[in-house]
């Protein structure tokens, strides 16, 4: 009876702020960026209320027209350099630099509160110019970055009066020993969270303590290797909030005062839900921290070198909710056992190499990972690190958790094949693309052939990211992938025998993703021009390697680098000599 | 009379004239020089493993088999041999874990016809490193500054446990804290009793004191 009466609500008569008060809800970068597609006037709305800026490439497009896309910025995330830099693949001075963009943003009076980035070169003068450029900025965090001191860590201190996070994670910094922490005045009281675990050298202890005292919201703290076992002892007393702990050195002599003083401090912070550090560690230490074990969801004990397998496991024992473990290889597959009895919401698992390059002796291998996903069905992220792969195993594991998201597997030998069958593994990756549906991440070892990209065309509809090395007989294996996988926007591939007729068969797909990389593999230089010449919308790069010193032109030249990724703003200007924009 | 570094010096007469060292050259001294082969070597000596091209990953050429060069190469270099190939494995910072510090020290005993050697980075106290000193050196007992009361049984003989620290000084153990002493020892020895009865402290290392 009332239906008929009822008008159709026309949203284009709301007022924009209203518009702009439902947008607000709306917080998916993929989703702020579909409204801007609806028609003008959201265009405009969605434009001026846009606070938070994704750029997975520093390359795509240019500092200026991204502050006149969004005039509203206010928190920008950046990334610079290839994945493959992280593995030294990319020479130093690539790219990536930070410098133009604070000076854009600062020229334009941007109110930048919150900056992260990742494989971006950082320099001094752009921290200091940072620091300078912008109020009310709250929040820097940096990972795998590098081309600062500890100089410019100091100009942050100084001069970020509401700073409330500064986050290091394995950023190359050069120590210059200035005292860098004691450059937070004393009317810095609003520190969250503060990081510095990556930095090698020493800090001011007194500065820490006096700092840490005066941070009542303090959450996070992540230690370096410099602070010893008694400060740390005496900084838990002043912050028992703490919900994430890194711990420096964590040596000490288990009779004495120090020793019972930091395990009194620890069952006190019963907030901490995260983990880490223990970059030099004493055995016998650790019993101090079971008691707050029991609520831990992260524990990360991949820099822990000193701990032996049996050391782990007893610690392991006491972590019944942990969601996240990062942990060296060292634990073995027993122990690797021990965490799938006793870890059972794990959803996340990275275990590390110890001795990367002695790839006969790492001690975990299948045995571990079919031992984990039986025991963890809530498993959907892996990082592992092994010494071999059976196609049986991944079979089972696929058979276990068909929840993974993230699935990269590290054999030590890139090409080994199944040790029991001598099989290639094909079959086992089959098996995980298969059963995973959700599977966005995807990194590959061990001997393959065309057949497991066949498998992976056809399965892995919502691939995102796949990183190949030392696989594949033909162009065939990276075709499958290139058409089967609609969702792809990150290929890497090394010393892979992709070619030419690979790399032309549609051009068009790269304008679909963020970046291709290709090195040590068969594309030759007149095929990179000719995609260059075909697709302006591409940077196709040819990276030499630090041995050479002049391009070759011959055209029938095998590439060493190629790294193109779509842009909208052409050839970047700072290339250095070794990079040649076709 | 050698010449700078780089130049492998070649024989040199009975007179000891090193005729390289004086001849004319181009180019600053010390700078790298081009040899006859026409490759320019650089200041320092390098062995010939570093000369040899390890241009692993690069040769392009499929074998039978459709693996490439750096297939086979990726095969050749990876299992048990320490052969690197380049960006492999794919893990960042590896310097950074996993790698185990291990400080290895002569230990030298009065009166032992051989030295030991211990690793200080196993233990995380003086008592321990002591404790297991006197377990590798079983006949002597090692005066235990922390038990004064402690008297070897045996024969009657204690050794003072000495080390030689950075700045080449012998040193009493157990003054400076225990992560301090690791970083500035270099070897360790254990000092017969009589020798250092001049030398032997009046009150015991800082160490000793705690409780």
């Amino acid at each position: 009876m009332f239906w008929g009466s009822r008008k159709t609500i026309d949203m284009n008569y709301f007022p924009d702020e209203v518009l702009e008060h439902v947008f607000d809800f709306i917080t998916s970068h993929k989703d702020r960026n579909s409204v801007s597609l609806v028609c003008k006037s959201w265009y405009k709305i969605e434009k001026y209320s846009r606070q938070r800026v994704f750029l997975g490439n520093c390359y795509s497009i240019s500092p200026e027209r991204l502050i006149a896309r969004f005039p509203g910025l206010k928190s920008l995330t950046l990334k610079g350099k290839p994945h493959f830099a992280d593995f030294n693949l990319v020479p130093d001075d690539w790219g990536g630099f930070l410098y133009p963009w604070i000076k854009a943003m600062a020229k334009s009076r941007i109110g930048l509160e919150e900056l992260r980035l990742k494989r971006m070169v950082v320099s001094d003068e752009s921290l200091e110019l940072l620091s300078e450029s912008f109020p009310n900025f709250k929040s820097l965090v940096l990972v795998s970055c590098e081309g600062f001191t500890t100089d410019g860590l100091a100009a942050i201190a100084a001069n970020c009066r509401f700073l409330r996070e500064l986050d290091l994670q394995e950023n190359e910094v050069e120590d210059h020993r200035g005292h860098w922490l004691s450059c937070f005045p004393e009317s810095c009281t609003s520190l969250v969270s503060l990081n510095f675990a990556c930095l090698k050298g020493e800090i001011n202890l007194a500065s820490l303590e006096r700092l840490v005292a005066r941070s009542p919201n303090l959450k996070s703290l992540r230690l370096n290797r410099a602070v010893p076992f008694d400060t740390l002892q005496r900084l838990l007393i002043r912050a028992p909030q703490l919900v994430d702990l890194g711990t420096g050195s964590y040596v000490h002599d288990p009779s004495s005062e120090a020793y019972n003083k930091l395990k009194a401090a620890i069952q006190n912070c019963n907030s901490i839900r995260s983990l880490s550090g223990f970059l030099e560690v004493a055995p016998c230490c650790m019993s101090a921290i079971y008691p707050i074990c029991e609520n831990l969801t992260f524990l990360n004990l991949s820099y822990a070198a000193g701990l032996q397998s049996n050391e782990l496991t007893k610690l392991i024992h006491h972590c019944r909710k942990l969601q996240r473990l990062w942990i060296l290889d060292c634990i073995g597959d027993k122990g690797l056992g021990v965490v799938a009895s006793t870890c059972k919401e794990l959803q996340e698992l990275r275990v590390f190499p110890s001795d990367p390059f002695d790839a006969g002796n790492a001690a975990v291998t299948e045995e571990g990972l079919v031992l984990i996903s039986a025991g963890c069905p809530k498993l959907n992220s892996l990082l592992y690190f092994c010494q071999q792969m059976t196609n049986a195993a991944l079979i089972t594991v696929a058979k276990n958790c068909t929840n993974f998201i993230r699935f990269r597997l590290c054999i030590l030998d890139p090409i080994k094949p199944d040790p029991v069958t001598n099989q290639p593994l094909d079959e086992g990756f089959g098996a995980i693309v298969r059963s995973c549906k959700g599977l966005k991440r995807l990194s590959l070892s061990g001997l393959l052939t065309d057949q497991v990209f066949y498998y992976i065309g056809m399965y892995a509809k919502k691939l995102e990211m796949l990183s190949i090395a030392f696989a594949g007989n033909s162009d065939k294996g990276m075709l499958y992938v290139l058409n089967g996988c609609k969702k792809l926007r990150k290929l890497e591939i090394r010393d892979c025998p992709f070619g030419d007729t690979a790399l032309l068969e549609d051009m068009g797909k790269y304008e679909t993703m963020r970046s291709l990389w290709m090195s040590t593999c068969e594309v030759t230089l007149g095929a990179c021009k000719v995609l260059a010449k075909k697709m302006p919308s591409l940077n196709v790069e040819i990276i030499n390697g630090s041995e050479q010193t002049e391009f070759n032109l011959d055209d029938r030249q095998k590439v060493d680098k190629m790294y193109l990724y779509r842009t909208l703003v052409g050839h970047r200007k700072d290339a250095p000599e070794f990079v040649w924009l076709l | 009379m050698s010449s700078e570094n780089g130049k492998r010096l070649p024989e040199t007469d009975a007179a000891g004239l090193n005729f390289e060292a004086t001849e004319l050259t181009l180019g600053l001294p010390g700078k790298s020089r081009v040899t006859s082969d026409g490759g320019a070597k650089l200041g320092s000596k390098r062995g010939f493993s570093e000369t040899v091209d390890l241009s692993l990953g690069d040769k392009k050429d499929t074998n039978k088999l459709g693996q490439t060069q750096s297939q086979i190469d990726a095969r050749e270099a990876a299992p048990g041999s320490k052969a690197q190939v380049v960006g492999w494995p794919p893990v960042r910072g590896y310097a950074k874990r996993g790698k185990k510090s291990c400080k290895y020290v002569k230990v030298a005993v009065d009166g032992a016809p051989y030295l030991r050697k211990v690793d200080l980075e196993m233990y995380n106290t003086y008592q321990q490193l002591l404790a297991s000193l006197e377990d590798m050196f079983s006949c002597f007992t090692i005066r235990n500054f922390l038990n004064e009361k402690k008297m070897d049984q045996v024969n009657g003989i204690e050794y003072v446990p000495t080390y030689e620290d950075k700045d080449g000084d012998w040193m009493l153990v157990g003054d400076v804290p225990w992560q301090m002493f690791v970083e500035s020892c270099k070897r360790i020895r254990l000092m017969k009793n009589t020798e250092t009865v001049e030398l032997a402290p009046r009150t015991p290392p800082k160490w000793s004191r705690r409780s």
